[in-house]
């Protein structure tokens, strides 16, 4: 019998053929008889009172259905928006947050009103007759400034503007090493705020059978578990009395874990209403209301021996909280945890502090603290390499963990798994032809022209996570993942996952995981996902590139328990002892005697019958779940190459070339993809995209795709593509994730490109993104 | 992202939008590629009353030389433009701008009439109209491009007159458009055509004012035998350009020269092309 391996297999993503006809299922497909339709009334103000909501001439006008304050949603809707502390132990302050608000608003975008109207376009005719008298109030914008006591305060009354402020570790863990210093370099490092603009913003429908006491919402979401879990709890149902349906999801990048007011406001209207209620975000609303990433700054030092060893680092994360503590924000201080990166310190002293502001809150944006992490450290070992006037690969070199230091404790006590950071540099360089590529350099600066290389020797932690480590930052539920595995009576396989694909692949890459070690074939295999009611009991979602390093392990654990009552069974049609049978390549053999066999859809079917061994329980199903021992710690190396105009300040990204290292890889083409699209966002921060507000009022400035700068296929040049294997020993299949690599690696090589191509004129750092009038204005200052 | 309510009318003739528009008064609106209308009005920052299609009205897309002028008609699309061999024969540098607007959904869609009767300050084909003294056809009158464009989206068009055709001189010479841009189907942070026309240059740039500018300064000075370099340090001459996101006032003026240095290089070949 042939025998096909799909693990490793480049095979084509199982759900693109319905997801590029057109023939895919997202929010805004699905409606209900006698919907009514939702369109809220936003704050066109950053920071004010709210005198007074006049709704009279909505009300009257067509098709209105009503218009609700906050008044209305009081007795329906209880509680504050969760905000976990995540790896911030402290919380100092996190300011009440119901999902309407009443008295003062706090950044523009809030919602004050809500209307529901027989169509959308009437929902939207009425909301705009809304008439909302406010008192303007300062607003926070400066994120220096607003941790100066006399600075205007994010919320009235507020004692200060700190939302946390925290030491992982104090200066104490770096005075020798800054004693022992040849060299200290500082550095302030900016992080763009970013948007995340997935294709499909996010929308929410919800219908409340009043008899039954019954809600379903069907929403766009990462995580319909934890929605299901919030909403009840605010609305005063149980979970089992909430189905959360989260159909295919159009990207999300991270904003899409959260719950947001949205979610809470379109189910209590349908239960005010007795009809079922849609809201479908606008792209206006997505970039002005989805949480954004970033919004950080940093001060960093850095000691050095002038033979380029490192040895401390001392560094402060600001950052920018927003108007409302995300329920996630607080994991971007990670960035302190990985600020270490690759490489080997006596010491790091980590400070985080997070700030309020109005704007709209921050939160989980693909990578979230890592690609910060990334940047600064890849930053501050280019300029170690500056001021020793040495070849920043040879300060990597030299500072790196070593493969025969893993598992490797670092300065935070995180255990890095595994790793071989100098293989994946190596096979960069060899692939980037790096020796020619200085040479070119040289010869190019000769004639004026700006020729830079850039390197980012990245790690990333991830899979999340040990339930140790996680369930204290969420309030008791570790983050494990659940799997359930239901074979039919005819052999077909039905697995359910508690993550949820909002374009990862998961029905092809689970898919090939279960085909193989059940020897059938990938067509009987179904994924089911992102319904709370079918399946697992308690799914944890998709963000941190989890899903295969937790949950693709569930799921491959899930189908050895079904192979584990297979084999008795088996043993029990073949008279056969349990120990001497063997399931190889999808049947069920004695052991020595081949032709004893039992195919794999036998043996299902024999399940479901009467012919059982004592005791055995008809059926063939199983449920798992997974808390792995560590995190998984994937790395790589990636080389960006660019020519700087010095006179008009474009960056012309000239090469990518990356070399990545996930551990054992299920699917070559969906790993590539990640690293193309995480890449290009990656990209997209440090050349193109930042969230602007005005400084004084508080209004967004880039609140359409026209301001917003998304780069498209015209801006992102191919990348050269490799992989080295180190499998993780953290689980059964060796893998780590991959998801999010891409835009925690490149920021800094375009970055450390740029730098190095602008090093002749004294440059010794360009803050993101590196725009051309930045670029023009910097060199412009450095030749005068 | 959804439109204020208006009404809408389908107009078969030139005259019968013109009526159409008429009865609707003021704040009716015509409806040609609509890419940049529409876009207005789905954030309401536009709310016609009423929008009238001259989508249906026939001939009005020809492109043709006549008389010696290069006549394009109001609804000839920026994909028929960068394709016609007549434009590529008669005004060469006119297909290359329609070849860079927008993507291509919105070169199929978008028209000349469109972006000379909307006068978005970043529009490419208003520059090009100015500097090279092209005439604007209405269903009224002909108006000479330079009296066309008055300030920042607005024109010398009356309220039911309608774009019919716009007519450009003949010129095959060496000629560029410099669009210096962050994304590829980004409007121009400051753009500079030149065309060499009857042995002298027309410099034109795009998106340094509320309307298109003609740099009279470099092209007389490239006349009086002044160097590409020398004669692009006077394309900021007298400019006074708004600051927005992308740039500041002072960048602009600074594209403003660095283009036109690169325009009439890379026109006269002296330059390889970028932006």
């Amino acid at each position: 019998m042939a025998v096909t391996q799909l693990v490793g297999a480049k095979i084509h993503r199982r759900e693109d053929p319905r997801l590029i006809t057109g023939h895919g299922h997202y929010i805004d497909d699905f409606t209900r008889t006698g919907t009514a339709y939702a369109a809220f009334v936003r704050s066109p103000l950053a920071h004010a009172r709210v005198k007074s909501i006049d709704v009279t001439d909505a009300s009257k006008a067509p098709g209105v259905v009503g218009v609700y304050t906050a008044r209305d949603f009081k007795g329906q809707l209880a509680g504050t928006h969760p905000a976990a502390p995540a790896f911030v132990a402290e919380k100092k302050y996190v300011p009440e947050r119901f999902p309407i608000a009443e008295k003062e608003v706090c950044y523009q975008g809030e919602i004050v009103a809500a209307v529901l109207a027989e169509t959308k376009g009437q929902a939207a005719d009425a909301a705009n007759m809304i008439q909302v008298d406010y008192d303007e109030l300062p607003a926070v914008m400066d994120l220096e400034k607003a941790l100066d006591a006399k600075s205007p305060k994010a919320h009235e009354g507020a004692a200060d503007n700190v939302c946390w402020d925290l030491a992982y570790t104090g200066p104490e863990v770096t005075e020798a090493a800054f004693k022992e210093a040849d060299v200290v370099v500082k550095q302030r490092i900016l992080q763009n705020r970013l948007a995340p603009v997935p294709m499909e913003p996010r929308g929410v429908m919800a219908e409340y059978e009043t008899y039954d006491k019954k809600l379903t919402i069907w929403m766009s979401s990462q995580n319909p578990h934890f929605i299901r879990l919030f909403v009840s709890g605010s609305m005063g149902l149980k979970e089992s009395q909430v189905r959360v349906i989260s159909p295919d999801v159009g990207g999300g990048f991270g904003s899409k874990i959260s719950p947001y007011p949205e979610d809470y406001l379109v189910p209590a209207l349908s239960r005010m209403t007795e009809r079922p209620v849609k809201w479908i975000e606008t792209r206006t609303e997505s970039i002005q209301n989805a949480t954004h990433g970033r919004g950080q700054f940093y001060e960093v030092e850095v000691a050095a021996k002038k033979d380029g060893t490192l040895l401390g680092m001392r560094m402060t994360q600001y950052l920018d909280v927003g108007a409302y503590a995300g329920t996630f924000s607080a994991f971007q201080a990670c960035a302190c945890l990985m600020a270490g990166g690759a490489y080997k310190w006596k010491g790091i002293s980590a400070r985080t502090i997070g700030i309020l502001t109005n704007r709209v809150p921050t939160d989980p944006y693909r990578g979230a603290g890592r690609p910060e992490a990334t940047h600064l450290v890849e930053r501050m070992v280019d300029l170690v390499a500056d001021e020793l006037k040495m070849d920043p690969v040879e300060v990597r070199r030299k500072n790196f963990i070593q493969p025969n230091e893993f598992p490797y404790t670092q300065s935070f006590g995180l255990v890095v798994d595994s790793g071989d950071y100098e293989k994946a540099l190596d096979r960069a360089l060899e692939m980037a032809g790096y020796q020619d590529l200085r040479r070119k350099q040289a010869d190019m600066r000769k004639q004026g022209r700006y020729l830079g290389i850039g390197i980012s020797t990245w790690i990333e932690l991830c899979g999340f996570g040990p339930s140790a480590a996680t369930a204290p930052a969420t309030g008791g539920i570790a983050l494990v993942e659940s799997a359930q595995v239901r074979v039919t009576p005819t052999g077909s396989v039905i697995v359910y996952t508690g993550t949820h694909s909002h374009g990862q692949g998961h029905e092809t890459t689970f898919g090939q995981i279960v085909a193989d070690q059940l020897g059938v074939p990938l067509e009987n295999i179904e994924l089911r996902h992102g319904d709370t009611a079918e399946g697992t009991a308690f799914g944890y979602g998709t963000y941190g590139s989890r899903s295969l390093a937790v949950g693709g392990v569930a799921v491959s654990k899930a189908v050895g328990k079904v192979i584990d009552k297979g084999k008795k069974l088996a043993a029990h049609m073949l008279e056969a002892a349990e120990e001497d049978v063997v399931f190889e390549h999808g049947s069920f053999h004695v052991k020595g005697s081949p032709d004893k066999s039992k195919a794999f859809g036998e043996v299902a079917f024999a399940s479901y019958g009467m012919s059982l061994p004592q005791g055995m329980e008809q059926g063939l199903e199983a449920v798992a779940y997974f808390d792995p021992p560590n995190l998984v710690w994937p790395f790589g190396a990636h080389i960006a190459v660019v020519e700087v105009d010095p006179e008009t300040g474009h960056v012309e990204l000239q090469k990518y070339v990356a070399v990545d290292d996930c551990g054992n890889i299920i699917n070559p083409m969906i790993v590539d993809g990640q690293l193309h699209g995480g890449v290009a966002q990656s990209i997209a921060q440090a050349l193109y995209e930042e969230v602007v507000y005005d400084d004084e009022t508080g209004q967004l400035k880039t609140g359409t795709l026209l301001d917003y700068n998304i780069p498209g296929i015209g801006e992102i040049p191919a990348m050269d593509l490799d992989h080295t294997v180190t499998p993780s020993p953290t689980n059964d299949l060796g893998v780590k994730g991959i998801g999010e690599a891409g835009t925690i690696a490149a920021t800094a090589s375009v970055i450390n490109a740029v730098v190095d191509a602008l090093s002749p004129l004294g440059i010794k750092h360009v803050d993101m993104p590196a725009s051309p009038d930045r670029l023009w204005k910097m060199i412009k200052e450095a030749r005068n | 992202m959804i439109p204020a309510a208006f009404e809408y009318a389908r107009a078969s003739s030139v005259d019968e939008a013109s009526k159409l528009l008429n009865k609707f008064g003021e704040d009716a609106k015509v409806l040609a590629g609509g890419h940049s209308l529409i876009p207005l009005m789905r954030l309401r920052l536009a709310q016609p009353a009423a929008l009238v299609d001259i989508n249906g009205i026939k001939d009005l897309d020809q492109i043709k030389e006549s008389g010696g002028k290069l006549h394009v008609g109001a609804l000839a699309r920026h994909v028929a433009i960068h394709g016609s061999s007549v434009v590529n024969e008669k005004l060469p540098l006119l297909a290359e701008i329609a070849g860079e607007v927008g993507d291509n959904q919105v070169r199929n869609m978008g028209t000349m009439g469109g972006v000379i009767a909307h006068a978005d300050a970043a529009g490419d084909y208003p520059t090009l109209a100015l500097m090279l003294d092209a005439d604007v056809v209405t269903n009224r009158r002909t108006i000479p491009a330079r009296d066309f464009f008055k300030d920042l989206f607005t024109t010398a068009l009356g309220p039911d007159e309608i774009v019919t055709e716009v007519v450009f001189p003949v010129a095959n010479g060496p000629h560029k458009y410099v669009k210096f841009r962050r994304r590829l189907f980004d409007w121009a942070i400051v753009g500079v055509a030149a065309q060499k026309m009857n042995g002298g240059w027309r410099i034109g740039l795009t998106n340094v004012g509320p309307t298109p500018v003609r740099a009279t300064a470099v092209e007389k000075a490239l006349h009086d035998g002044a160097k590409a370099e020398e004669a692009a340090q006077h394309a900021s001459d007298g400019l006074d350009p708004a600051g927005d996101l992308r740039a500041s006032p002072e960048y602009k003026k600074h594209l403003a020269r660095v283009l036109t240095k690169r325009a009439v290089l890379q026109a006269s070949g002296q330059a390889e092309g970028k932006q």
